[in-house]
């Protein structure tokens, strides 16, 4: 095995502490005692005791969590229909236009989208809420989903779709059964993305919400305008700790597949 | 027939419906008067005059608007400004972490490349927001500073473009990092050991082997960074002062308090046109590496 240079060691550390460092004083003056959030004076839960009783903050939370919820499932469905129809959908009139449609947003500047949906809603007479911040979500993030979902059924075997078909499925039923468990873990995957955009944006959010419905970001985004507080500190780190272990979580069932996959491959090259 | 009829129509409907006519939208209040009434414009597109009374009437007020105040001109020059340097600072932090990151043991691979994917996951803002308690007048990179006596004063850093700087280059590392490992990983060392042993010095291989080869990957971050900040909102909004100048943020302020929609559509228009240019060059290099890998 190779040694690392002491050059690559240096980086690395000095990159990795300048990524992680941040989020670390975060965390630790969450739990401090006084309300300077630069002073500390002992170890303290307060912040978050006081977290759960702020109304506002939770009526937020759970708004962002149904747009989230809502968005990212309408995403999924969606995102992966263009991903098939792009991938195997063959040629049809407006293909170009359709393409582009799914990789524009990935490079729009949000305070485009945001403002472009709101002048859409506002010309529909569509009263702002959650159901507008759902359209709007939906929208950028089945792109983001179309293209996870696409960069795998590129990769994939087409000849198992056909065996399928040519045993005797139905179109649904191959799509079903052979290319659904296949790309299974690419559709999970951007579930996830599409839920934790959702979840994170603010300026999208900010122009297709109206007063009736306040998303977590937008709230902390008005609160840290003001300046860094304890209970913004003690947020923050309940959502960082919810991000780890989410992402853990699933590298480990991800890596599990993986060697599961592994093994049967190898077990069906034996009994072949 | 049907069914891959339906299956093409419903997402390119929604994409229609919100994503194109909303563009159309901003376009037509953009070529708008200003009103003071709600929503506050007049129109000058109605389909009931037709296409002909649009096209006399046509004026474009609010780019002229744009053009003739400063205040936009030096918005999108110090936006393009920002963009261009905090690129270049994430290229400088991020290109020797992913050189690291390749020639890494194996094994270690996989967690360095979760360590580094990690952050993206975090919500933005609470990676902006954490800056601010570090770079504030008593915050911790003052207070650490002071302490090891390298400055007896305070910065001001907050409320600064060198704060913008850091946020950028902080929240966008993730986006240099990874297509410039991806190059390099594919890297095959066995090349620079040729020109090691043909003659040249470990840094003249660096130059002349590893730094072309991984240029695609160069390329990409340089623009997946370069692209959402020229646009950016939050970063320049929390951690700039009252004199940083980012276009995103001067839409933001025309839409929501001088709710002018006219000239913050003009504006939005703009910024579009300016991105394009990046956005076909990043398009190009993408192929390239396409075709290149088949």
């Amino acid at each position: 095995m190779k040694r690392m240079s002491w050059f690559n060691t240096v980086s690395l550390t000095l990159g990795f502490a300048f990524l992680y460092v941040p989020m670390l004083i975060l965390v630790i003056y969450s739990f401090n005692a006084s309300k300077l959030v630069t002073v500390w004076a002992g170890f303290s839960t307060k912040w978050y005791g006081e977290l759960l009783q702020n109304e506002a903050f939770l009526n937020a939370a759970w708004v962002t969590i149904k747009v989230a919820v809502i968005s990212s499932t309408i995403a999924t469905v969606l995102g992966t229909m263009a991903a098939y129809v792009l991938v195997r959908g063959g040629r049809f009139m407006g293909r170009t236009l359709f393409s582009g449609m799914i990789y524009a947003p990935l490079v729009m500047p949000e305070v485009i989208t945001g403002l472009s949906l709101l002048l859409l809603f506002i010309g529909l007479g569509l009263d702002r809420g959650v159901m507008t911040i759902v359209l709007a979500h939906t929208t950028f993030s089945m792109c983001y989903v179309s293209v996870v979902v696409s960069s795998r059924l590129v990769t994939f075997d087409r000849s198992l779709e056909e065996a399928a078909l040519d045993l005797g499925c139905s179109p649904s039923e191959a799509f079903r059964l052979v290319t659904l468990p296949i790309i299974a873990p690419a559709v999970i995957s951007g579930w996830l993305l599409a839920f934790t955009l959702s979840l994170d944006d603010l300026v999208i959010a900010s122009f297709t919400s109206g007063p009736a419905a306040t998303t977590l970001p937008i709230k902390i985004y008005s609160a840290v305008r003001l300046g860094v507080s304890p209970e913004i500190n003690a947020l923050s780190t309940l959502m960082i700790a919810v991000v780890t272990i989410g992402v853990i979580t699933a590298s480990l069932v991800n890596k599990r597949q993986m060697v599961r996959q592994k093994r049967d491959e190898r077990a069906a090259e034996r009994s072949a | 027939m049907m069914r891959r009829f339906t299956l093409i129509a419903v997402p390119y409907l929604w994409l229609l419906a919100l994503f194109l006519v909303p563009f159309v939208i901003v376009l037509k209040i953009s070529l708008s008067d200003v009103e003071l009434a709600r929503p506050p414009y007049a129109p000058h597109f109605d389909w009931a005059t037709g296409i002909w009374a649009f096209l006399s009437e046509l004026d474009f007020e609010n780019f002229t608007w744009l053009a003739e105040d400063d205040l936009y001109w030096k918005a999108y020059l110090s936006s393009l400004k920002i963009a261009v340097v905090s690129t270049f600072f994430t290229l400088l932090v991020g290109y020797p972490m992913a050189y690291a990151m390749a020639r890494a043991p194996q094994e270690w691979r996989a967690t360095l490349m979760m360590l580094v994917i990690l952050p993206f996951w975090t919500s933005f803002l609470i990676r902006v927001y954490a800056w601010m308690g570090i770079l504030s007048n008593e915050g911790f990179l003052n207070q650490f500073l002071m302490w090891t006596g390298v400055i007896s004063e305070p910065l001001t850093i907050l409320n600064t473009n060198a704060a913008v700087y850091i946020g950028i280059v902080y929240t966008y590392l993730p986006f240099m990092i990874l297509p410039i490992y991806a190059a390099l990983e594919r890297l095959d060392e066995s090349l620079i050991e040729a020109a090691e042993d043909l003659g040249c010095s470990r840094l003249s291989a660096f130059w002349l082997v590893t730094i072309p080869l991984s240029k695609t990957g160069i390329i990409a971050g340089c623009f997946l960074v370069f692209i959402p900040v020229l646009g950016e909102f939050v970063i320049p909004s929390l951690l700039g002062g009252s004199d940083t100048l980012m276009i995103g943020k001067v839409l933001w302020e025309e839409f929501f308090s001088n709710r002018d929609w006219p000239v913050a559509s003009a504006v939005a228009v703009v910024l579009l046109l300016l991105l394009i240019i990046p956005i076909v060059l990043f398009q190009r290099n993408q192929q390239k590496q396409q075709e290149a890998e088949q």
